[in-house]
């Protein structure tokens, strides 16, 4: 089992991201994907997480994740206001968007570290929503990149049975993007 | 075909809403429940379920306008949670007493004060005596499918169906769901034939007083008194433990998903120690139960889906090998003991079993509830056990006591 | 189910006399002046307050009004509502018209 775990703020949509992880991963041939929300009401802003489970067979637990063996932040700046890597496994893979370069980021070289200034290449293809760039799909390009979990084409397919022609074709450009911009520093 | 989608539970359940082609919705938005209700008018309103959505300004009426549009032969659904389930609670008698096949999700949530909006099961629990079936979901899975099952059982023995299932744990995770094609719903669930047609062309005084006694009306017919009609709805409560077994049986070799009939088992065939719990917590014990079976414990799960009408010959059938039984309980009847574990002690009454029952309150007002504090909490009461100390009152697990 | 049972539920069909002669709960009785009463004075269909008020349903809109005194529980509402005031209750027992 993959348990992974979304950092975001409210509206950016950690919670779509989640989903979609957990679509492409079906689509993958995992059978067992859960896909959940941070439990209570919806904050827009505030700092908010969502969790994706993978596994080769149907999941039984729906308890929340203590730590993730795979964290995703897709806004660099809750790395100082949440304990990100206080609910992450050590020796696994984080995922941040930003634009720093790896070394400049404060994860130790206990873990696996990919990075992707997810925003500009939001920009870059037009995916912006009141005012923000769409960060959430791109960093599902990232993920695939990193993790190695899902591919590219079940990534098309997720997106595809939830948006619109021409969303998925700006989104998954986006996705194509950012695995081709990802950086990945291994562990020491 | 069927087609998988990944799915809340709240979505799934306004599916199966629409697969058994319910004819009039009422329900008040709620948190969890509220998007059910959301789906369920977006349905409406674009015509992907053929119904009337009436809009109510409680819960109290949501379940009236169900009674009434049910009285006069239509199928309906409604969904509620913690205080407005409360809210309906006369309304709840009324609906079984009036023998109306009405099914209602319970999105489980903790009831206040103080206030809560997230999950426990004191809310279904507690409505435990109002004449209604109630059921309980593992997953969204059995959501779908325990809904489409609750009409058929509803309207084979004409008692409302209450399909409990655990608030942001299911109603908000996202997982596979297999949707049966519509053609076989309907031909497993064929359209509700009320048990009496009212109609202006042939109107009927409708739970008029009854009296102590049996009595003749103005036919000279003896017609029955109050208890005789409160006893017919408790004979058709025992009956319903067939209709629920035969009819998860006849969805299974239909649909290919045995959702466990009315006691579902897991790992029990050596089982010494049995975790039992309902919902989604009894999901969760079954990772508990693998996490023991790794140390060489004997665990299994026993899985109470139906609580009333209570299966107590399957309790007595499942439990019977136990050596020792942990009842782990998002409720408690309060100034007691969790009711399920008060239940599952009366059943085996007589039976001449003498095991331990360790009886764990748990995962109140949405506290996590993880498989590794079950499986220590089971730890800690075979150490107890084999000292002798058996705990007669509840534990509140994970939960400041002092 | 094998065997149907039309009586689940405690619905019964409408029928005068359900609750028995409820004449007999009366003390007092209505008794219709005639000469005053709207309807048989204008001799056409006029006022029948006393039918529409009558919680009971024992009140005939007719001409004249007529009070099924089988049913009528005395409560005295028709003579309390009567504009013409041509409804007088009477102590059962004692004949004064």
């Amino acid at each position: 089992m993959h348990e992974i775990i979304w950092h975001g703020r409210g509206g950016q949509g950690v919670v779509v991201a989640a989903h979609m992880l957990g679509e492409a991963a079906y689509l993958e041939g995992f059978k067992g994907v859960t896909a959940t929300p941070t439990f209570g009401p919806e904050r827009r802003g505030a700092p908010v997480a969502a969790s994706t489970r993978i596994s080769r067979e149907p999941i039984r637990t729906f308890s929340q994740i203590d730590e993730a063996d795979i964290t995703v932040v897709l806004d660099e700046t809750l790395l100082g206001v949440v304990d990100v890597l206080g609910r992450q496994k050590k020796g696994g893979l984080v995922i941040i968007n930003s634009t720093h370069p790896p070394e400049a980021l404060p994860v130790g070289g206990e873990y696996d570290l990919a990075v992707v200034d997810a925003a500009a290449i939001a920009l870059k293809n037009h995916l912006v929503r009141e005012g923000a760039p769409v960060v959430n799909t791109p960093m599902l390009g990232a993920f695939a990149k990193a993790s190695g979990l899902v591919s590219l084409e079940n990534i098309e397919r997720a997106l595809k049975a939830k948006l619109s022609r021409e969303q998925v074709d700006r989104n998954f450009t986006a996705v194509l993007g950012a695995y081709e911009k990802t950086i990945l520093r291994r562990r020491t | 075909m069927p087609e998988v989608q990944i799915m809340t539970g709240n979505a799934a359940a306004a599916q199966a809403a629409v697969l058994c082609d319910v004819q009039v919705v009422a329900a008040y938005p709620i948190t969890p429940q509220s998007q059910l209700a959301e789906i369920l008018s977006q349905y409406i309103e674009g015509g992907k379920l053929k119904a009337e959505y009436v809009r109510v300004e409680g819960e109290h009426s949501a379940l009236t306008v169900c009674i009434s549009a049910s009285t006069v032969g239509a199928r309906v659904f409604t969904a509620t949670s913690a205080n407005g389930l409360l809210y309906m609670h006369e309304q709840l008698h009324w609906a079984a007493g009036s023998r109306l096949p009405i099914v209602m999700c319970c999105v489980n949530r903790g009831v206040g004060a103080p206030w809560t909006i997230f999950n426990d099961q004191q809310d279904s629990v507690s409505q435990r005596d109002t004449g209604w079936i109630q059921i309980y979901c593992r997953n969204n899975q059995e959501i779908l499918d325990t809904i489409i099952q609750a009409y058929r059982i509803a309207e084979a023995v004409y008692c409302p169906v209450m399909v409990a299932y655990d608030g942001f744990v299911l109603s908000h995770t996202m997982m596979p769901v297999e949707i049966p094609d519509a053609a076989s719903v309907r031909e497993f669930l064929p359209p509700y034939r009320p048990h009496t047609v009212v109609s202006p062309e042939d109107p009927r005084t409708l739970n008029a007083v009854l009296f102590p006694w049996r009595r003749a009306n103005a036919q000279g017919v003896v017609c029955d008194g109050y208890m005789e009609m409160r006893h017919k709805l408790q004979a058709a409560l025992e009956r319903a433990l067939d209709v629920i077994r035969e009819t998860n049986d006849l969805y299974a070799a239909r649909f290919g998903r045995d959702c466990g009939g009315l006691v579902w088992e897991y790992r029990m065939e050596d089982a010494e120690v049995v975790l039992t719990a309902m919902g989604s917590l009894a999901s969760e014990a079954t990772v508990a139960a693998d996490l023991l079976r790794e140390e060489g414990i004997r665990a299994g799960v026993a899985g109470i889906r139906v609580f009333r009408p209570f299966p107590a010959d399957d309790v007595r059938r499942v439990f019977r090998k136990a050596a020792a039984v942990c009842c782990f309980e998002k409720a408690i009847s309060y100034g007691y003991e969790g009711a399920l574990c008060t239940e599952i002690k009366g059943a085996l009454y007589g039976t001449g079993v003498s095991f331990p029952i360790h009886n764990y309150i748990c995962g109140l007002g949405g506290r996590d509830v993880k498989a590794s504090e079950l499986a220590q909490a089971v730890r800690e009461s075979l150490t107890d056990m084999a000292a002798g100390r058996v705990r007669t009152r509840a534990m509140w697990l994970n939960c400041v006591t002092e | 189910m094998s065997q149907r049972d039309d009586s689940i539920s405690a619905m019964c069909t409408l029928a005068v006399g359900e609750a028995g002669r409820t004449g007999d709960w009366r003390s007092l009785r209505p008794v219709i002046d005639h000469t005053k009463c709207i309807p048989a004075v204008k001799k056409k269909p006029a006022c029948f307050l006393c039918w529409l008020y009558c919680p009971e349903g024992v009140v005939k809109g007719t001409i004249p009004v007529e009070i099924d005194l089988d049913y009528c529980k005395g409560c005295g509402i028709c003579a309390e509502e009567c504009p013409a005031k041509a409804i007088n209750m009477v102590r059962e027992g004692h004949d004064h018209a």
